[in-house]
Order: C-alpha cells, then structure tokens, then sequence
C-alpha cells in the first residue's frame, strides 16, 4: 500500500522521538481498551454459566465458564436459523440487484455527450436533498404497494442509494479515461458492450467497496424489520435482537414491579441472559471477522466518497 | 413561407438530435433506477400533503379531508417541537465537534508513530465499531447499566453503595453518555480518513522542514495541521446541512425508548416514529416530517452558498 510506504518514508526523514512515541503509543493503546473492553464484555458473558450472571452480574470474571448459551441457542434457534437465512439471502439479493441498477446508472450520468446526463444526476441528486420522510413512505409501501411483511420490503425501497450512485460515478470519472470510450465508439461498440466489456473490468474497485458498505447496511439494518415485518420467518437477525432486547427489558421492569410469582415464574421461562449474549456474538462475528480482509476497500470508499466528482 | 419551413426543419433536426438512435442503451440502463426514484423518492414527497389533512387510514389519501395547518398547530403547541428540535441540533453540534478533536488528535498521532505496523493495528481496531448496528450496541451499552446485571452496579455495589440505580431513568446521565457512544462508534471512521489525508500530504514539505532542522512538532503544526484545515472546514460546513437530522438508532435503541428519559434523548425522527406507531397520528408525524425536510432543505441550501463562496470546488452543486 503507498500509504503505508510513504508513513514509512516521513518517519525516516526525523523519527518521533523515543520518549514522545512511547506517550502516543501508551495513549492509543488506552484508547485500544475503550474501543474492545465493551466488546469483550459481551463475549465473556456469552460465556458465562446462568448461574455465575445470576450471582454476579455480568462481568469479566464469572465464576464459572460455559457453553450453554451458544448450546441453548443452536438447540432452541429455529427463529436464529430463519433470521439468518432471511438476513443473508436478502442481503447479498439486494446488494447485487441495487449494484445492477446504480453502476447502469452510474455510467449514465458519467457520460459527459450524453444530451441528459445533467437532468439523470439531478433527478438522482435532488433526493439527497429533500424527501417526503418515513410516513409517506410507510404509507406508500403499506397501503398501496402492500410489500410490507414481504421480502420485498428489504429489496425494493433501498435498491438505490443516491450518495453511493455519485461515488460510483465519481470512480468511473477518474479510473476510465474519455479517450478509451471514444475509440470503443469509433471501434463500432454500443454503449450497452462499452458498459460489459470496458467499465466493468476496470471498475472492479469501486464495485467492490460500494457493495461492501451497501451490505454491511443490510445486515446491520435492523429499523426495516421492525417496522414492516410480523412473520417470525421474515424476521431479520438485528431486529431480533431489538426485539428480545426490549420483551426481556419490558417484562423483567414489570416483573420487579409487580413481584408477583406469576411475574418470576415468567422470568424464568426468557431466554437466558448468556443466550442472549451468543445471540449478540453470532450478529457480529461475521462482520468483525471480515472486516480487517475488505478494510482497504472501506478506506478507498472513504477518500473516493470526499472528492467531488 | 421560406422561413416557416427553415423553422419547422431546424425543429426537426432537433428533435432528431435528442433522440438519437445510439443513446437508446443509455435510457434503457438509466430505467430501473429512474422507475425506483418516482415510485420511491418522488411519490413520498407527494405523500407530505398528509401534513394538512386529517388522515383517515381507511379513506386513504385522496378522500380524507383537508384541516390546514392544524397538525402543526398541534405540534407547536406544546413544548415537544422545542425539546426535540434543540435535542437533535444541540446533540449534532456537540457530536460534530467533539468527534472532529478526537479524530484529529488521533490521526496526527498515528501518522507520527515509528511503528508503522503498530499504527495500522489499531487504525483497524478503531473503525470496528463502525460496523456494529446501534441493535447490538445498545446491548453493549445496557451490559453496563442494566439494573440489576449491569457491571456499573456490580461495581458500586463493591464500593459500599445500597441500593441499586435505575440508569435507564437518570436524565443527566444521558447527555454525555450518548455524545461518548456516539465517538465509540464514530471516531474510527473519521480517524481513518484524516489519515488518508495525512498520508496523501507530499513529502517535499517534510523534507525541506527537516532540512530547516524543524522537529516533528513543529512539523505537526506547520504543514500537517494546515494541510487538514482545508478539508475539515469544508466537512464541517457540509456537516451542519444534515443537523436537523438525528440519528434514530441512537437516540431510540440506546435509551431503549424510556419515557422518563425522553426530555434529553428525544430527537425529531424518534419523535416521528412513535408519533406514528405508538400515538397512530399519521398527521402530525408527517408534519412533524415535513417542518424536518423543508429545514433541513434550506440548510443544506444556505450551507451549499457559503461553500461556494469559499471553495466552489467543494460545493455539492
């Protein structure tokens, strides 16, 4: 990477003094700690036996370690199955049905002969501007097109992102030079071959950033679910989570309010707090696990996305 | 007559040009997301005429009756549009700044260490809880202060403190435990990207610096810090056209939706969302979402004219 290559560079021409750099590094690490100790807390508590939670709270220490929660889940996970199946179908479904339309798109509006490019990009561009907000849209999608508590709710109103659109074009602008579409259009090629054949090879980076952040939306996108879905198959895996989170949070105030037996007796039959917990790893793991491999792409997006196109 | 003629044929060979025969692909590629863009950006904005009527779900759209602007009248009237408005500008005008401080302060740290291998570690370490949705970092968050499992408790309780604390019904703890989650989840991304700029900065500079014998310090202040000026300017500005915009699974998951907290975590899209599904007021929360586009809509327009007077290259249009 030349980003690596040229901090490497400027750190040859006057190194940080010994002292200073042991300070800054003494202050990312406890930085380091904020950033992973929430995290891990999740995962010890995963961990942790009913019994030690029950005693102690959730802790780094529990008194004793466990399986159960990930067993309990896996054993009881019909609902943890559905919502993955859900979640990864419509997430990979919709990045790969939302790349078709904005990359087209994209090399739309990158054309700069074309009579309409300018009105394509506003008609886009103007929607990152003003929108009709989440009740017309609940509206439109409930009373009129009925695809709410469908699979098409996750597809349909966010096969386009106007801001990710514009990045792809701005990558289109700046990777493929004007001279290379000219001589395809003097070599005789329409611009439906231009597309397949010329842009889509070269444009392999941006497609690749752009659909990793518009799929880690999707799996982290937990508002659709909860708004529009009631079908315990169509649940996806964060709004799962939202929801065991809330019934858990609503019946244990209610329980220690009451304090009835009934209440207790309704306590025991939750889910467990570990369970709960493995529910959370098995959320993040994939994520956390592929980020660090895709994480130069993320930071091409980050730059390409503040230039201006 | 000769003129007539040259008019109609000079239309003509107009209305040739705007359809020309090799552009046909470029509209067929344009269709799907133009079909999106009316049914699902531009409907909605027509959906916002709900704002003055009385919606009667049944009846539907075009048969419910206009009441002008008393859904507005409604949410003026109480103290809510004021709490919800000053919540959602003041928390982003905090968040904006203190995310920038940190973020600064973390990039120009990181660009000046000697182990460049220490540095990308925990570059990738920062921006992982960019990737958690606010589902599950609301169950972070409630790991420390729940009620009666939470290691906040647990840890008061071993200092001697009786009793346990409800956090979830604390108003002044609330303040600045959202400004520090939302850094948690933030400043990663943003330290990320000033570095990008960082390390974009040419390196004849540095060189002569060092040739003048000035230090790294100085360097820090004398080229790095100015070379970032520019760029977070123009993010600033551009930031505060989306103020009056708050984050919803901040301000909803987070504070898990507790009514006694609501006077500090209310924001102008929690208070849409339960308007519309707790109260069932399609009226007023479309107002509520209307009074929300058309502000946000100037201040992107305001923030656009200053910009274009500073750096025209930086403008959104």
């Amino acid at each position: 990477m030349i980003m690596a290559k040229e901090a490497k560079h400027v750190n040859k021409l006057t190194l940080l003094s010994k002292g200073w750099n042991a300070v800054f590094v003494i202050i990312l690490f406890i930085i380091v700690l904020l950033v992973l100790i929430p995290m891990v807390l999740i995962a010890v508590v995963s961990l942790s036996s009913e019994m030690s939670i029950a005693n102690n709270g959730y802790s780094f220490f529990p008194s004793e370690w466990s399986l159960d929660g990930y067993r309990y889940l896996f054993k009881t996970g019909d609902q943890l199955a559905d919502s993955y199946l859900v979640t990864i179908f419509y997430s990979v479904t919709g990045t790969v049905m939302s790349l078709t339309a904005m990359t087209m798109y994209a090399y739309v509006i990158a054309q700069k002969k074309f009579r309409f490019s300018r009105a394509f990009t506003w008609l886009l561009f103007f929607t990152m501007l003003f929108g009709g907000g989440l009740v017309p849209s609940y509206i439109l999608n409930v009373r009129y097109l009925h695809i709410n508590d469908t699979i098409w709710i996750f597809l349909l109103p966010s096969l386009v992102n106007a801001y990710y659109t514009i990045i792809l074009r701005t990558f289109i602008r700046t990777t493929i030079p004007d001279t290379l579409f000219e001589a395809a259009r003097i070599d005789g090629a329409g611009h439906f071959r231009i597309f397949v054949s010329i842009v889509l090879p070269l444009f392999k980076t941006g497609i690749a950033t752009v659909g990793l952040f518009s799929l880690v939306s999707r799996w982290n996108d937990w508002f659709t679910g909860m708004l529009y879905i009631q079908n315990p198959k169509l649940i996806p895996l964060q709004t799962l989570l939202t929801k065991l989170q809330n019934t858990i949070d609503f019946l244990k105030q209610n329980a220690a309010i009451a304090g009835t037996p009934d209440g207790v007796a309704l306590l025991r039959t939750l889910p467990d707090e570990n369970m709960r917990m493995a529910c959370t790893m098995m959320v993040v793991l994939p994520i956390l696990f592929a980020y660090p491999f895709f994480q130069r792409y993320f930071v091409q997006g980050l730059t390409v996305g503040s230039i201006k196109g | 007559m000769v003129m007539l003629q040259t008019g109609a044929n000079v239309r003509w060979k107009r209305r040739k040009k705007i359809f020309r025969k090799e552009d046909a692909a470029l509209y067929l590629m344009a269709l799907p997301t133009v079909i999106f863009l009316l049914i699902f950006c531009y409907l909605p904005m027509g959906g916002l005429v709900m704002a003055f009527q009385d919606l009667n779900i049944t009846k539907g759209i075009f048969s419910s009756p206009f009441v002008g602007l008393k859904n507005f009248e409604f949410l003026f009237s109480t103290t809510d549009a004021w709490v919800i408005t000053r919540n959602t500008v003041c928390y982003n005008l905090v968040f904006i700044v203190v995310n920038l401080v940190i973020s600064i302060s973390l990039a120009l740290m990181l660009s000046s260490l000697r182990s460049g291998r220490y540095a990308k570690t925990v570059q990738t370490v920062y921006m992982m809880p960019y990737f958690l949705s606010y589902a599950v970092v609301a169950i972070v968050v409630n790991a420390f202060l729940d009620r009666d499992d939470g290691l906040v408790n647990a840890i008061l309780k071993l200092t001697g403190e009786v009793g346990k604390t409800n956090w979830y019904h604390q108003i002044e703890v609330w303040p600045p435990l959202l400004v520090f989650v939302n850094a948690w989840k933030g400043v990663g991304y943003q330290t990320v990207l000033y570095l990008a700029v960082i390390s974009g900065i040419s390196i004849d500079y540095y060189e002569a610096a060092v040739l003048d014998g000035a230090s790294k310090f100085q360097q820090a202040r004398y080229i790095t810090i100015p070379h970032l000026r520019y760029i977070v300017g123009i993010s600033l500005i551009l930031s505060m056209s989306s103020i009056f915009r708050g984050d919803f699974g901040l301000f909803y998951n987070v504070p898990m939706n507790q009514g006694k907290i609501y006077p500090v975590t209310d924001v102008i899209d929690t208070y849409i969302y339960r308007a519309l599904t707790y109260l069932n007021n399609v009226g007023m929360s479309t107002a509520a979402g209307l009074y929300q586009s058309v502000v946000g809509f100037v201040l992107v327009l305001i923030v656009n004219k200053i910009v274009n007077r500073i750096d025209p290259d930086s403008a959104m249009f």
